[in-house]
């Protein structure tokens, strides 16, 4: 469980610097008077939907922990056989990074008002990740082909099970970048647009940064970070 | 009180709302059934609880009759008392009081508490209530599939869960999974509503000292709630392949009917720690909302300030936090290290601390006040009195010593009815006794409320005491039939039978409480605006009940915090939040 309390120390630290801003040491009972006339009152300037997305990068960081945890607990028991990663992953890998670079640029086209830029931007992270998701239901089929089926060997289960749900959250994504996208298409204008755009980067370099740390998981390469984090607990 | 210089205060200008930015209903289908109105989410968020919550109800009555009058009820037999207790109890805890506390409570409370016009993702709440109907209705369903409703116990251990020998092996388990990983997803969209409506909605003057403790109660149980759930979800999504596809997540090596099965390998442990790292901040996401509102409760209802708002608010912020790291302590007897035990038996104690500060504080407001005995009022002196007493014999267990002997004692199943099952309810009671008038503009009647509270309070009491006496001769949970054994005296059949007749009796007291809520709702004395003269914003909107937008065309300017009962000097023992001036200024005073 080392993985989500490391997670949770995280939240811990985020939420309590956020609270340290909020004059926790303040005496309302002494306090008359409207909202301006206490120093340091600050309301907080970023629009819902952007704080909206951060509480849910949370809960997907929680769910992504506790998958962590579970593998990490569980690769310990004897049956366990590391699963030879497909080639294909590092091709997708390399996609994924693309799709995000392309939302980035979508990002800073939408900055300078340039809607062009952005349309362009947007689809071609789209195709992207679109391109990332059909690789990865290849490296599947290339994995039963070779016999690693999902009931085999439980690293081949959590192997499936992970890149599902990487994948399930990339497809939610994708909803939002379409959506986002028609809005580019119909000329919604670009103070509204500018927004939609920077959730849907913010959301794919988390997905993107998921994704790395999961490939380091599967792969192998973190399992002596992995093992240090156990010892540490125990 | 210290000497404040009232007429020092300037009035501000309400805040411009925008017209564009409010929900306007459409028809009669958009503003009752498909609504995005917090306030009708709210309520029916409340009536699908308290529905799913009345089958759990019946189901404990069930059980009751079969523990107390063993053998005379042909119709229950092992299974279905396995079946009855795994739905009353993951009912209870999670689609009732989760539900009401959280969809209902915090849907009706929050955005009228903080003079916010509705919640921030209205279309994103509506989703919300429907993915939990659709939860409560798959798990309603499991009564009526081949071999009926899972008997996993609440906590649905593997591997017996989806073994052959537990009933509801086939359909039950898997529909009890796919049920609850609906109702996280649910609840993840109402929790990020709710969450980001007290961060990003407030309304001028709302700075987070002065928000009632209500509001912050709902707050920090949302946020561990959304932390929490996924544990829950990602234990449920693993045992649902474990199930389905045959992996061995959590299963072991095992011989069923003299044959070898498919499975191998897993660790049962895997899932208690990732079901336990949910179910423990569970118990304080339905705990802090309680909290929160006993808080109000007790505050309006003694005409004083809350003592101690200050380390009030630390309490419920530290208690979130402790939370996490408590959850072994459910798993003293899985064969952990002595170690961790010790750990954990710490972190457990320690979470008592901030919660023994919140009782002192209670108790302290309720010095020297000026007690109104309403119905509301001894809900939440009824509470207090029963959280102090689940609390304590908590401290027992929390104890490694202690815990191993009376593990899967009655008991714990009467340590956690006291603190986690009646304490609550009586805040929900109580809750729904103070707010009825707001939602539906009348008082409930209060000879019945009384006539609920003292056979519901004293009922309990008559239920779960005699059962800590059962649980420490070491009769054990979940067996459907104790029969006769050497250390269990013979009077424990007469005292279980007693047990049984109250349960039937308290149970009989809700009814007349639904009775109480329907009659009221025509007959009910009209209570106007704020019957209680509390302070808080919800009681000061211009209609009762409230209007789509909650408040006409300008938001309330919140001048003070929520707390100002009989403050020395003013003209009336309380001043609400979003009055400029505590006394009025003479005329022809100097100004």
């Amino acid at each position: 469980m080392s993985a989500i309390v490391l997670f949770m120390a995280v939240i811990a630290v985020i939420a309590g610097w956020w609270l340290s801003q909020q004059r926790l040491m303040s005496k309302p009972w002494l306090e008359e008077g409207a909202l301006g006339d206490f120093p340091a009152a600050h309301e907080m300037t970023w629009p819902a939907a952007k704080i909206g997305l951060g509480v849910f990068l949370a809960v997907v960081g929680s769910l992504f922990a506790l998958f962590i945890s579970a593998y990490s607990m569980r690769m310990n028991m004897t049956d366990w056989r590391t699963l030879p990663v497909p080639g294909l992953l590092w091709f997708n890998t390399a996609v994924l990074v693309l799709s995000s670079v392309a939302l980035q640029w979508a990002y800073v086209a939408a900055r300078r008002d340039d809607m062009e830029d952005v349309v362009i931007g947007l689809c071609a992270g789209g195709v992207a990740a679109v391109t990332f998701l059909v690789g990865q239901l290849l490296a599947w089929q290339q994995l039963r082909a070779a016999g690693y089926f999902v009931a085999s060997n439980p690293s081949n289960s959590f192997f499936y099970m992970i890149t599902a749900a990487h994948g399930l959250h990339l497809i939610g994504g994708l909803v939002a970048l379409g959506r986002t996208t028609a809005k580019a298409w119909r000329g919604v204008e670009m103070p509204q647009l500018r927004l939609s755009v920077e959730l849907c980067a913010i959301y794919w370099h988390f997905l993107l940064l998921i994704w790395l740390a999961l490939l380091g998981l599967l792969t192998g390469w973190t399992d002596e970070f992995v093992d240090i984090c156990r010892r540490l607990l125990t | 009180m210290v000497d404040v210089p009232y007429d020092a205060v300037t009035e501000v200008p309400p805040a411009e709302v925008a017209e564009v930015d409010l929900y306007h209903p459409r028809s009669w289908w958009t503003r009752y059934v498909f609504s995005q109105d917090a306030k009708v989410i709210a309520i029916q968020y409340s009536l699908t609880a308290t529905a799913i919550g009345l089958v759990a109800l019946v189901l404990s009555w069930l059980m009751r009759l079969q523990l107390g009058f063993p053998g005379t009820f042909s119709f229950i037999d092992a299974n279905q008392y396995l079946q009855f207790i795994t739905m009353h109890g993951m009912i209870m805890v999670i689609y009732l009081l989760t539900a009401l506390f959280l969809g209902g409570f915090g849907n009706y409370l929050i955005p009228l508490m903080v003079g916010a016009r509705d919640m921030v993702f209205p279309y994103v709440n509506m989703l919300s209530y429907w993915i939990y109907l659709l939860a409560v209705l798959v798990l309603a369903s499991t009564f009526f599939v081949p071999g009926g409703p899972t008997g996993a116990g609440w906590t649905l251990y593997p591997p017996q869960a989806i073994l052959a020998g537990t009933p509801g092996q086939d359909w039950g388990i898997v529909l009890m999974l796919a049920s609850l990983i609906l109702f996280i997803i649910g609840f993840t969209m109402g929790g990020l509503n709710y969450v980001v409506t007290v961060l990003q909605a407030r309304t001028r003057g709302m700075t987070l000292m002065r928000m009632p403790l209500t509001v912050w109660g709902i707050f920090t149980a949302t946020i561990m709630a959304l932390l929490a759930f996924p544990a829950l979800f990602v234990a449920s999504v693993m045992m649902l392949f474990d199930r389905l596809l045959g992996t061995s997540f959590f299963m072991p090596a095992l011989v069923e009917m003299g044959q070898q099965m498919k499975y191998g390998g897993g660790s049962p442990i895997l899932f208690q720690h990732l079901f336990w790292f949910f179910g423990h901040p569970e118990v304080y996401i339905v705990a802090l909302p309680a909290f929160g509102i006993v808080s109000d409760l007790i505050s309006v209802h003694a005409r004083k300030n809350i003592f101690g708002y200050r380390m009030m608010v630390w309490a419920i912020v530290a208690i979130g936090a402790l939370s996490f790291i408590v959850w072994a302590h459910h798993m003293y007897v899985s064969g952990m290290h002595p170690k961790f035990g010790f750990f954990f038996a710490t972190t457990t104690l320690i979470i008592a601390v901030p919660t023994a500060i919140k009782v002192y504080n209670w108790v302290l407001t309720l010095w020297r006040g000026d007690i109104h005995l309403t119905v509301p009022m001894l809900f939440a002196l009824g509470f207090i009195i029963t959280f102090v007493n689940g609390g304590l014999t908590g401290l027992f267990l929390g104890n490694v010593v202690v815990d191993v002997p009376l593990s899967d004692t009655m008991f714990v199943v009467a340590h956690f009815h006291m603190v986690m099952g009646v304490a609550p309810i009586m805040v929900v009671l109580g809750a729904i006794y103070h707010w009825y008038p707001k939602m539906t503009g009348r008082m409930l009647n209060d000879a019945l409320g009384k006539f609920h509270f003292w056979v519901t309070f004293l009922g309990a009491y008559l239920i779960f005491f005699p059962m800590h006496y059962i649980g420490l001769l070491g009769v054990p949970r979940r067996y459907h039939d104790i029969g006769e054994a050497a250390f269990i005296p013979s009077s424990t059949h007469t005292l279980n039978a007693f047990i049984s007749i109250m349960a039937l009796i308290v149970g009989f007291a809700q009814m007349v409480f639904l009775f109480n809520l329907a009659w009221s709702y025509f007959k009910g004395r009209p209570s106007g605006g704020n019957p209680w003269r509390a302070t808080t914003l919800e009681w000061q909107t211009p209609e009762t009940p409230p209007g789509h937008g909650n408040w006409g065309k300008e938001l309330p300017v919140v001048y003070r915090w929520a707390y100002d009962y009989s403050v020395p000097g003013a003209p009336q023992d309380f001043i609400p939040q979003n009055q400029p001036r505590a006394t009025p200024v003479l005329q022809g005073a100097a100004p």
